[in-house]
This record gives structure tokens, sequence and C-alpha cells, in this order.
């Protein structure tokens, strides 16, 4: 018997969606006409465009699409839906060798600052935000919302929730992407570090960070397996708690709703602490927080074998996000933030220490049993020393918010040797490691394309941060030890220009350092678009056997 | 109010809130009734479907 055809309808969603694009796309071309900066006028252009490109594809999908929604489950297994997560791995890398490169003209600048060209767009002052947002929200963001969609769906055993919900998060994401580093070009900022964005690409980002939670919150809701995983709880704090920091540091009034430019609601100290109240939750919640959920996940899995403590990681989970939201204050030691708040957050900076390490602990010791692989496996490689690094950076963090270290530190390059410390060994690493593992598991490939090329990948950018923390930490000492320095007479031993001076070697160091890790993350690109393209490497170690995707073969429970 | 007071305040209301949390997860942590459901949620990346 055939069954009947069913006829085919637009969904609530398609319709919805669609006809939210057009209205949008419509106002803001219209607010393009009567704009009052070029800037604005360009943006907005740009939103009308991907509204329309929005409304067309989601057309051209209902065209192509069968009638009824894709199968929750397929033979009594969970139908994932891994295309928003494939387009996320994908802009990641994107992303990452735009980050890098940027980051590397950057540190060139400052070692021959001729390199600025004498243009508006390529300054420092421009270039550097677009560094630090291409690669902590840009890489680190698609491979936070990438792994998100796919580790929830595969701890909760069920479909993601959302039709065309996961890709407007994706999409959408990408496009705050866009209108942020586009904005910095052309001098867009409303200089809050790490929040450089204009309130009308804030409100955006608000729109599709709230829609994240709620496709989160949504395919947790609808979860088979009765317990939720913990690497759920940190992607679930991480993306709860950015939203708050985003809303709430965003605050600002635009001088007039056809322009770019805005003022925050808060001013002076307050407006300080608010934007380091945010800023260091970026680093607690979006660079730690979320990438601790990826080793919650990937770790165990590329090792095979289970989590160390379980026990640990909830206690593990409830003393970080409890505690890290108190840290900020560190950032203004000897400002006018006053005196107890200063110390308030030195304390909690200090006590972060302890579950930072027991998180790190608990991911090293998850190898237990495992430990070859090291040897044979550069992938684990990669997310193994990014735990060492984790563990380095927060012993570092802590000592560098005591006041008498932090007097001796702030404002000199040991902080920018510290954050690259936690971001290249911390932040990429895993994330290089869980993009390794994904690739192959998303577009169901047996193996990477080399496991050679990832060896050469490790080895390459080790050395990169080896170069690029070292030279900073010296050049950063010495800068601060300069700026103290009296003379017999109770002056200044050395002027502002000697210390500059004397760090331009460690310049060029620290820039070779990124080169290097820029080179690394080539070759990754050309392995990852290698391994898509369902090429095998001839000269691939035959490790086959030691690697499990979704089709591979798992432990017996 | 004085800001020795609300020092005070704020310095004991902030100990027992956190040791209140810290309390609470490992007690929640290492509740005997939690050890299987624990020890099986450990294993949960490893399930494959």
């Amino acid at each position: 018997m055939v069954p009947a055809p069913v006829p085919k309808h637009l969904t609530e969603g398609e319709a919805g969606l669609g006809l939210a694009l057009l209205v949008g796309a419509l106002l803001c071309g219209l607010a393009s006409a009567r704009v009052v900066d070029r800037p604005f006028a360009i943006h907005m252009s740009l939103f009308a465009l991907a509204g329309l490109a929005g409304l067309a594809v989601i057309l051209k999908r209902y065209e192509g699409r069968p009638a009824l929604a894709p199968a929750q489950e397929i033979d009594g297994k969970p139908n994932y839906n891994l295309g928003p997560i494939k387009v996320a791995c994908v802009a990641a890398m994107i992303w990452g060798i735009a980050g890098f490169l940027v980051g590397c003209i950057i540190a060139f600048q400052l070692w021959a600052p001729a390199l600025n060209l004498g243009l508006e767009y390529t300054s420092f002052g421009r270039l550097r935000p677009l560094h630090t947002s291409a690669v902590i929200f840009a890489f680190g963001g698609n491979v936070l919302i990438g792994t998100s969609l796919y580790v929830v769906q595969r701890t909760c055993r069920a479909r993601l929730a959302g039709d065309l919900a996961p890709w407007f998060v994706v999409l959408g994401y990408n496009l705050f992407i866009v209108i942020a580093g586009t904005g910095y070009l052309m001098g867009v900022t409303q200089s809050k570090e790490y929040a450089e964005p204009e309130w009308y690409a804030d409100l955006w980002l608000t729109i599709v960070w709230g829609t994240y939670l709620v496709v989160f919150l949504a395919t947790l809701w609808k979860r088979k397996e009765p317990h939720i995983f913990v690497a759920n709880w940190f992607y679930l704090a991480f993306i709860v708690t950015i939203a708050m920091l985003h809303v709430v540091n965003n605050l600002a009034l635009p001088v007039t709703v056809f322009g770019s430019k805005s003022y925050p609601i808060f001013s002076g100290v307050q407006d300080a602490l608010v934007q380091w109240w945010y800023g260091h939750n970026a680093v607690g919640f979006f660079l730690t927080a979320g990438f601790l959920a990826i080793m919650y996940y990937f770790v165990p899995k590329r090792a095979e074998r289970p989590i160390y403590s379980y026990r640990l990681s909830i206690i593990h989970f409830w003393t970080l996000i409890f505690m890290y939201i108190w840290a900020g204050p560190h950032h203004l030691h000897y400002t006018a933030l006053p005196d107890w708040a200063q110390t308030l957050g030195m304390t909690f900076s200090i006590m972060l220490w302890m579950p930072s390490w027991g998180g790190m602990i608990n991911g090293l010791m998850t190898l237990s049993g495992a430990w070859d692989k090291l040897r044979t496996d550069p992938v684990l490689r990669f997310m193994v020393v990014s735990l060492a690094f984790y563990g380095m950076a927060t012993f570092e963090g802590p000592m560098m918010s005591i006041k008498a270290v932090n007097a001796l530190s702030h404002y000199t390059d040991w902080t920018i040797g510290h954050v690259h410390s936690g971001a290249l060994g911390w932040v990429a690493y895993i994330s290089f490691g869980a993009l390794y593992c994904l690739v192959p598991w998303l577009w169901n490939r047996r193996d990477l394309y080399s496991l050679k090329l990832v060896e050469w990948h490790f080895w390459i950018s080790t050395l990169g941060i080896v170069l690029y923390i070292s030279s900073m930490w010296v050049a950063g000492i010495m800068q601060g030890l300069m700026w103290r320095a009296y003379n017999a007479l109770g002056f200044l031993e050395y002027s502002f220009v000697e210390t500059v001076e004397a760090m331009q070697p460690y310049y060029l160091v620290r820039a070779l350092g990124g080169v290097l890790f820029l080179i690394g993350a080539l070759i990754m690109a050309y392995n990852l678009a290698m391994t898509i393209a369902g090429r095998t490497s001839a000269a691939n170690a035959p490790l086959g056997d030691t690697l499990s995707g979704p089709a591979g073969l798992a432990p017996a429970e | 109010m004085t800001y020795e007071s609300a020092a005070a305040f704020a310095q004991t209301s902030g100990l027992l809130y956190f040791v209140g949390i810290f309390a609470a997860a490992c007690l929640y942590a290492f509740w005997p009734r939690n050890r299987a459901r624990f020890d099986a949620a450990a294993h949960l990346p490893l399930i494959e479907d």
C-alpha cells in the first residue's frame, strides 16, 4: 500500500522567521537611507542583505525539503542534527586563521611601528580588537557553539531542539562577528575591552544568544538520558552567564538610532567595575567554563576512559561558577575602586586556584590507564598539553592578582604573556583537540587525513607558544622593574621610551612565536579540509583502532 | 550604618553563604545513594548509539 502523500506547508517557524527577517531587512534598509555616519550605513545595508539572504535560503530550503519534519529517531536511535555544527566547525577554522594572522601582524607592528602603514584601517588600535575578537569570539565562540550543540545532543541522546533555530544561532552569531570585525576596521567601537561592538551589534547578539539559550535548554528538556551530564552544566553556565554579562555591560544609550555611536549608562569607577566584572567573567565563563565542558566530553571520549571522578566534577562545577563571578576587581588594583573591593577580587582570585586545579587534575587523571596513548595519539596530546597550560595559567593568574605582584605585573607585557599561555595553550589547544575529533565524526570519516600532520602541528605550535610566553615573561618583568627603578637621588632611572627600546628584541621573538602558531593552524586547516574531502594520507600511522568516532568501538559498559 | 558594621555583616554573611554552597555541593556529590548514578554518568561520553 502506498501511503497518501502528505501536503507540504510552511512551518510556523519558517513563516515566522521569514517574516521577521523580511521586516528586519526592510527596517535596516530604511535606516540605511538616513544615517548620520558611513559605517552605520554600511552595517545597516549588511543587515538588510543578510535578512533578505536568510529569507531566500528559507524559501529555497522549503522547496527542497520533504513535507514531514526530520524524524526525532531513526530505528530507535536519535537522529542527530549535525548540519549547523559542521558550519560552526568550518567557521571556527577560518576565523581562527584570520585571528592568528591579525595577531601576527600587530605583533610585528609593535616591533616595527612603520608596519602600521600610516593608514587608519591598519593601525594597531583598530587591528588589536580585530585580533582579540577574532580569536576569542569568532574562533572560540564557533568552537563553543559547535561542540555544545554536539555534546548536548549526544549526552542527552536527543535530536537538537528546533528546526531553523540552531541554524539561526550559528549563522546569526557569525553575522555578529562580521558586523563587529568590519566595525573595528572602520573605527566603530565603544572602547570596552572584549566588548567593543556598538549598541546595534550588541542588540543583534542578544537576540542570537537568547535563541542559543532556548535551543540548549529545550534540547536538555527533551533528553532521553535522565542525568544531565556535567559538560552540559558547564555549557549552560557559560551560556547563561554570558547572556547576563553581555546585557549588563552593554547597557548604553545610542546618540541617535540612525548612528553607530552610543554612551554607556555607567560612568567613572562604576563603569570600570562593570567592565571588569564583564571582562574577567568573559575569561571565566567564555574561555574557561565552556572549554571545561569540552574537556569533560572530549578527553574521556578520546582516551576511551571514564571521567576520573564524577564527584570531583560536581564540586568543580559549583565552586568554579560561584567564585569566578567575584574575581573581576583584580583588574583594578591601585585604582579609584575602593580598597576593600580590590581585596575582595584578589581573595576570590586566589581561592579560584583550588577549583581550577581540581578540574585540571580531574581531566589529567582521566587518562589513568591510557597514558600510553599520549605517545601514539597527537590529538589526545593536544588536549593533555592544554590541561597542563590550564594548570599553569590558573596558577599564574591568582599569583598575579595578589596586589604586591600586581604592582609589578600590571600594565606590562607579563599580562600579555599570561593571557596567551591561557589562550594559546589552554583554549586553542583544547579547541584543536576537539576539532580534530569532531571533523571525522561529523563527516563520517574513519580517521583524520593525516596524524603525521597533527604531529607537525603540535610541535610547531608548541614551539611557538614557548617562544611567545617566555619572551613576554622576560619583557614584562623587565618592563615592570625598569618602571620602578630609582636612582640614588630618588629620580626615575629610565624614561618610558628606554623601556620600549629594551623590549624590542622580545617583541620580535614573540612575533616569530606567533608565526609558528599560525603555521601550525594552516597545517591543521589543510588536514581538516582533506579529511572532509574524504582523503586518507598514505603515510597515516595505523592508529585506526585507537580512534573511535560515533561509528567506532567503545568499551562495554 | 558605619563602614565597620557593613563590612562585618558582609564578611559574616559572605562566609556563611560560600561555606553553605560548598557544603551543599559536597553533600550532593558524596551522598552515598548518588554513587551509582555518578559512576554511571562518568561513562556517559563513552556510550555509543
